[in-house]
């Protein structure tokens, strides 16, 4: 409560106490006044009832009291509300992408990242897309959230005000891993910020880094949201792990045929392609989608080198 | 003349003998009594197995990380547990048990106006949840939707998404021709003398939901055959990638299914509304009052559906329209509320089982719409839409408001469908241990959706982890109270009858006749010269 982590806080967490303080007052009351009733009406203690029918001016009372306190909580609400709406002009603009079940975000300067990293006190606005099912956006330390919904584009906005990491989940349900689909964000001071943004801007330290064979295939994996389905580690996730795949020999099935083939670069660069073409054995067909949007061959080049060197 | 005077034997509902004996008998009844029982019964079944559903979802979400079973099994299992427990249980809920079961005999009526329709109506039921349940073992596994079918997810999972669908939409019609037969036998059945304004208040929230069941379970049916047509046939409805419009399925999709939460309700209301003056020997406060408020909230309640959908991208204007709409239909329930209270003001209590449940029912009620206040007003529900807050408002509303207006009743009117009496003090303490439970099962969940943690979750971090253990104990304890609580009504099931026509000494209809009651109610339909509740 009014952690201050956002702009939005202390609205929001207005709002909660005014409508909570009055829904307890009222939950408090009447249960109170109930029990009095049933101890002090009691059959022993009031062995005949006074027949009372009802009375106008009680039902206009509790009709206007009750009205008149919906009317301030809607208020509270909506005044919470109503700023999330408009973004300012010269907000920092982010395209947050979601789909099963991982995040992209995409900066004004290009860089890709699964995390998201953002200035401190500065307004920063979400396009919110999403490439398959509806997902939804939500911070809870932040008190915002809006949906992701496929071919369209939702907004978001909001300034960080205090450093940090924060959760960052998706709340609508968008199938298997739906409960594994979160990341973070982490809110850096502007100076901090500019470092990590420009070095991540920074081609030739890219250029540098993808020297060492397997980085760069490291880093597309990663923010490809390959790894919400494959692990590195050799554990079993809704694919198969990536753990010494290359080279080695795995059953797959292949249009209702099973066979067995051995993991090289074609036939990784056709599960990338087309991965409903050869199923591997234990494993769901249809869970993963083509990635021949998202990526090239010298992307799945990289990939490879990647794999090789997870022995 | 002497005949006139003259008490022949008429058999009761339970031993009367039609052209089939035995199962058949029961099979092909028209009597509403017997096909309340068909629905009890069987309403019964799916509860406990939706119960059971629950608990194992609670056990897996002990800890963090697999405990019981896998993602996928977990996602069919809240599928399938929804489903149950919305479209089987507390949609005909206390409806389709208690209304058909006392609706003629509280407005002095020999049956409700269709009766073979009223067994279709039971047939329908059970030939929807037996396709729901097929779904379950046919085609590519149990849909993994949640019982919202959200396009395009359900569009695109593999999981058997058109076999629980159409199972839903056959549903749908039992629900429509329920609705129907109680709305036509309100207006032509009622005994002389009982005007609209001497009709007992349980029968007219069952006036109100049925033009709600009448009205809006079309829109969930057509809603239902777009999403069939658009697997099956690919026509792009709501699917984006071939023109459709996701946001288009929820509004049409919560249309329906925001009345239907009153559909879920008002009947409940109306069964409490029926208890609590007959023990506290009193007349019920603000009759009118609390007519126009069940009226109300089904009129009303068609136009705020759009509060599932604050943070799904409708547009600004709409979003504070629906807020504002949806914080007006929160005075009617207030209203109820208040009457309730105020009547027992004065009264001379006798605190019995079907007492006590309606207390507690009153209690957890207010929790349930309360928390309906948070999710109304704009800025919180932002932050806790689709989070384990929501998961505790509606149980604490479909199944604190539903669930223990459905033990109240059964509570309170098995001595009239039975003949039989039930041990009280073991039934207190099963309502005891249950209430107990319930509030460990659910609030727990209010603190987890406050601090962050989304719905529909198989696995969760650890900061939610302690809130868990505590609901998922709550799960055992409220269970136990169950058990508890079925085993002792089952028991005086078995057990000897007793002269128990009126053992409450309440004043509608039902308690002037004979228990069980005869096979058409009345010996001589009654003449009704006063109001429902006249102490
Ligand atoms: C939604 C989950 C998911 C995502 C995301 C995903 N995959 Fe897969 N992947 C699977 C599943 C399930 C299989 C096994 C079934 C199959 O072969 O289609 C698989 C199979 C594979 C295989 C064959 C593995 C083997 O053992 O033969 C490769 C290679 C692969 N994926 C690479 C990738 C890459 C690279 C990415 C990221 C660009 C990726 N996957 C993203 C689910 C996913
Ligand atoms: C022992 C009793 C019960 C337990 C332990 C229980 C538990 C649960 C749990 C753990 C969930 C999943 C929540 C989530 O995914 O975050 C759930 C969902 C749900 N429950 Fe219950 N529940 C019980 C009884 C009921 C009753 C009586 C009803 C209705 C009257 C009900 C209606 C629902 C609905 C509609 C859902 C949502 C399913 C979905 O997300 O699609 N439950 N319940
Ligand atoms: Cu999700
Ligand atoms: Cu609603």
């Amino acid at each position: 409560m009014y952690s201050g982590a956002s702009n939005f806080v202390s609205a929001t967490d207005t709002a909660f106490v005014v409508v909570i303080g009055i829904s307890v007052i009222f939950l408090v009351g009447i249960t109170l006044t109930m029990l009095w009733f049933v101890y002090r009406y009691n059959k022993k203690r009031n062995p005949v009832a006074t027949q009372i029918h009802g009375s106008n001016t009680l039902e206009v009372v509790w009709t206007v009291i009750p009205t008149i306190l919906v009317l301030v909580m809607f208020f509270y609400g909506w005044a919470g509300y109503s700023p999330m709406r408009n973004a300012p002009e010269n907000a920092m603009k982010i395209r947050a992408n979601a789909r099963m079940w991982s995040w992209l975000f995409e900066y004004e300067n290009g860089i890709k990242t699964d995390t998201l990293y953002v200035p401190l006190d500065k307004a920063v606005a979400l396009d919110l897309i999403s490439l398959d099912v509806i997902h939804s956006l939500y911070i809870p330390a932040f008190r915002v959230k809006e949906d992701m919904v496929p071919g369209k584009t939702n907004k978001m906005w909001f300034i960080a005000q205090k450093a940090g990491n924060y959760e960052l989940f998706c709340t609508e349900y968008c199938g298997l891993s739906h409960s594994y689909m979160f990341t973070e964000v982490k809110v850096l001071p502007q100076p901090e910020f500019d470092v990590w943004y420009a070095r991540m801007a920074d081609t030739t330290l890219q250029k540098e880094a993808a020297k060492i064979p397997g980085v760069r295939g490291r880093q597309i994996v990663q923010t490809n949201g390959c790894l919400a389905c494959h692990s590195a580690d050799g554990s079993k996730l809704i694919g198969p792990t990536f753990k010494g795949i290359y080279g080695h020999t795995v059953v797959v099935n292949t249009d209702g045929r099973e066979r067995e083939i051995v993991v090289d670069d074609e036939y990784i660069t056709r599960s990338i392609y087309e991965p409903d073409s050869d199923v591997v054995k234990g494993y769901t067909k249809g869970m993963m989608i083509s990635y021949k949007q998202q990526l090239n061959d010298a992307d799945i080049a990289e990939i490879i080198e990647y794999l090789k060197t997870l022995k | 003349m002497e005949e006139q005077t003259e008490h022949k034997y008429l058999p009761n509902y339970l031993e009367y003998r039609g052209k089939y004996k035995g199962l058949a008998g029961w099979l092909t009844t028209t009597d509403h009594k017997r096909i309340g029982l068909l629905y009890f019964y069987s309403m019964m079944v799916f509860f406990l197995a939706g119960v059971v559903m629950g608990i194992l979802m609670k056990l897996e979400l002990i800890s963090p990380g697999e405990q019981i079973m896998g993602a996928q099994v977990y996602n069919g299992l809240f599928t399938l547990h929804g489903l149950t427990m919305i479209f089987l249980f507390v949609i005909p809920g206390v409806a389709a048990v208690y209304g058909n079961f006392f609706l003629p005999i509280l407005i002095g009526a020999k049956d409700v106006s269709f009766p073979r329709l009223n067994l279709m109506s039971w047939y329908l039921y059970i030939i929807g949840a037996i396709v729901v349940l097929t779904s379950q073992f046919m085609g590519d596994g149990p849909p993994d939707t949640g019982w919202t079918f959200y396009a395009p997810y359900s569009l695109k999972t593999q999981t058997n998404v058109v076999a629980a669908v159409t199972g839903a939409f056959i549903l749908g019609f039992s629900s429509i021709l329920t609705g129907l037969n109680f709305i036509v036998t309100m207006h032509r059945l009622r005994a002389p003398g009982m005007g609209w304004l001497r009709m007992p208040l349980f029968a007219w929230a069952l006036y109100g939901t049925g033009w709600i069941q009448l009205l809006a379970t079309p829109i969930v049916g057509i809603t239902f055959l777009m999403v069939i047509a658009e697997r099956l046939l690919g026509i792009g409805f709501f699917d984006p990638a071939i023109g459709g419009d996701p946001i288009l399925y929820q509004h049409l999709f919560w249309i329906y299914s925001h009345p239907a939460v009153y559909i879920m309700i008002l009947p409940a209301m109306g069964a409490i509304t029926e208890i609590i003056p007959t023990f506290a020997r009193k007349t019920i406060f603000g009759y009118t009052a609390i007519v126009i408020s069940s009226m109300a909230i089904a009129f009303v309640g068609y136009f705020v559906w759009g509060h599932h959908m604050f943070t799904s991208g409708m547009s600004s204007t709409s979003r504070w329209v629906f807020s504002l709409l949806t914080f007006l239909v929160a005075i009617p329930s207030a209203i109820k509320v208040f009457n309730w209270t105020a009547t027992l003001y004065k009264g001379s209590i006798n605190i019995k089982t079907p007492f006590l449940w309606a207390i507690c029912f009153i209690f957890v009620f207010m929790i349930g719409g309360f928390s309906g206040l948070v999710l109304g007003s704009l800025a919180t529900d932002i932050h806790v839409h689709d989070t384990a807050f929501v998961v505790a408002h509606f149980h604490y509303i479909v199944f604190g408001g539903t669930g223990f207006a459905f033990f109240a009743a059964l509570h309170y009117w098995y001595p009239k469908m039975f003949a039989k009496v039930y041990n009280p003090k073991i039934a207190n303490l099963g309502l005891f241990i249950f209430f107990v439970g319930f509030n460990l099962l659910y609030f727990p969940m209010f603190y987890l959706g406050m601090i962050g943690m989304p719905r529909r979750y198989y696995d969760y971090l650890p900061m939610f982890h302690n809130a868990n253990i505590l609901s998922t104990i709550g799960s055992w304890i409220m269970a136990t109270g169950l058990l508890i609580v079925i085993i002792n009504l089952v028991r005086a099931r078995r057990g000897t009858g007793k002269e128990v026509n009126d053992p409450w000494d309440g004043k509608t209809l039902e308690w002037t006749i004979a228990s069980p009651p005869i096979v058409e109610n009345f010996e001589e339909i009654p003449v009704v010269d006063h109001g429902p509740y006249e102490y």
